[in-house]
């Protein structure tokens, strides 16, 4: 085997590696985040600073009964988590955390930090996100219960109706990078405008980064949209009549989405690994850093915000962000005509 | 390499694309579907269209067919009902509908056959004439079939028009 191909397998495995431990970190982070803003100490037990909290979680779930209601359709009923975490997995596969390396001189020429370097990869990160609202519809309707149905009609109502404005709010910066790889996105805004802004996307487009969270909020089911599951209304949603690994799957699912739309958010928005002070091959310490400032973003709205009702969250999608993100995409069509970039 | 992954791809979106009709459960069938159109956008890959690809999941697997599941569920079919258990003749299983039936599947069946023995004479290697980048496809999308592709859009619009007018209920 040849050195390329080694270094490929292994971006690819890290990059599954580094996702399956983000949502263990973000268990313990988000249940660190809600101590911090409801003013306790959350898990301090296990471990140092209760750092060893998720492998508690994990244990306590792989140890559970695992349980299946009665008229439940079997084959669905276990194709539906399966279905949620390979969306999850591969969405992220398209999406580059770092600027292109030869890992210090050992490969001949320098290699994409990017599990498949896809050059349509926007489009294929937006086919591959709405291919997970499946797993949610079939778990609903597998578990042969209302409140999971429930969970499992309005999960795929939301995401319908979001997809959209996030489809819109996508394809004014693929407008302005002129590109539907996300390796070219994030080099295309290298360089600082008057030499000290940066020149992210974000500067550019404010309007279309909030529609873009906005929607990336909705599309992974969290609060204050996260109605699939609202536990006031429908128990647990559409995973409600699921337990032990069947559950942790979805769990896991919802937090690597929210990392996978975290990472997007900055490659499209944020500029990816550029950013001031370090040099390029430690620019994958930028990335993190940004997507774990986002990700902190995500849990400290979920704390601080109250749910939508959900025919707000209906009007609020079609009536406001719709044309928002219409009118953000037509203006940057224009100025992108007239300035010709 | 490209020759196995055809076959593969082929058998899985021609096997489940008969079971779609072979099934009774319409959930099952929806899924199948589902399947079948995930293989061709990995026929798409192979033909070099990867942007085809990408729509062809989108579109069709990312949108369409969660309006079917939609519609699957609220509607809660458990199964196709058999034929005979039922007073009132019904619009798609009469004897005259099946009549009917027949002539256009075997007049389908004919254009398929037509079809394929056409196309096995037709190139099919990608030598260039064949649009398949995201731009040589906007490009010809908006010059050369600029007036199809308008509409086509026209059309949709009269379709959703016509759908809110039957929906609406007259206050």
């Amino acid at each position: 085997m040849d050195s390329t191909l080694i270094a490929h397998l292994v971006v690819i495995g890290f990059t599954f590696f580094m996702l399956l431990n983000s949502a263990a970190v973000l268990v313990l982070m988000e249940r660190k985040v809600a101590a911090f803003v409801q003013q306790r100490l959350g898990p301090n037990r296990v471990g140092p600073w209760g750092a060893m909290q998720p492998l508690a979680d994990i244990i306590k779930l792989v140890m559970k009964e695992e349980l299946r209601p009665k008229g439940a359709d079997t084959f669905l009923f276990y194709l539906a988590p399966i279905l949620c975490a390979v969306a999850a997995f591969a969405a992220f596969s398209v999406v580059p955390f770092g600027a292109d390396t030869d890992f210090f001189g050992l490969l001949d020429a320098p290699i994409k930090l990017v599990a498949a370097d896809v050059n349509v990869g926007v489009l294929a990160l937006f086919a591959i996100t709405s291919m997970g609202v499946y797993g949610i519809v079939l778990a609903g309707w597998a578990s042969n219960s209302k409140y999971s149905l429930l969970g499992g009609l309005r999960s795929s109502a939301q995401m319908i109706s979001y997809e959209l404005s996030f489809a819109l709010s996508l394809a004014s910066v693929v407008m302005l990078a002129g590109s539907l790889s996300l390796n070219d996105i994030v080099n295309a805004q290298s360089g600082y405008w008057f030499g000290f802004i940066p020149k992210w996307y974000i500067f550019l487009q404010p309007i279309g980064f909030f529609i873009f969270m906005t929607a990336a909020v909705a599309e992974t089911n969290r609060a204050p949209f996260d109605f699939p599951e609202a536990e006031q209304e429908l128990v647990a949603g559409y995973h409600t009549e699921y337990s032990s690994m069947t559950f942790a799957l979805f769990f896991m699912a919802e937090y690597i989405a929210m990392a996978t739309m975290s990472a997007v958010a900055v490659n499209l928005f944020l500029g990816g690994w550029h950013g001031p002070f370090l040099p390029t091959w430690l620019g994958w310490i930028w990335f993190l850093a940004k997507v774990f400032l986002l990700l902190f973003f995500y849990i400290w709205m979920r704390w601080t915000l109250p749910r939508y009702r959900y025919d707000h969250l209906m009007e609020f999608g079609w009536k406001w962000l719709l044309p928002a993100a219409t009118i953000n995409l037509l203006v940057t069509a224009g100025v992108v005509l007239w300035m010709g970039w | 390499m490209d020759a196995l992954f055809f076959w593969i791809f082929a058998v899985i979106m021609i096997v489940s694309s008969v079971l779609v009709v072979g099934q009774r459960n319409p959930m099952y069938s929806v899924l199948l579907l589902i399947v079948s159109f995930a293989a061709l956008s990995g026929l798409y890959v192979l033909l070099n269209a990867p942007f085809m690809a990408v729509l062809q999941i989108i579109v069709y697997a990312g949108a369409i067919m969660v309006l079917f599941l939609f519609v699957v569920m609220l509607l809660n079919v458990s199964s196709e009902e058999q034929e005979g258990n039922d007073k009132k003749p019904r619009f798609v299983i009469g004897p005259g509908p099946r009549r009917f039936g027949a002539v256009l599947a075997v007049v389908l069946a004919v254009q398929l056959i037509w079809a394929l023995r056409t196309i096995a004479e037709a190139p099919f290697a990608d030598d260039g004439s064949v649009p398949t980048t995201v731009r040589d496809i906007g490009l010809r999308l908006f010059r050369e079939y600029a007036f199809a592709f308008e509409a086509t859009s026209i059309l949709i619009l009269v379709a959703m028009v016509g759908a809110v007018i039957l929906a609406r209920k007259e206050r």
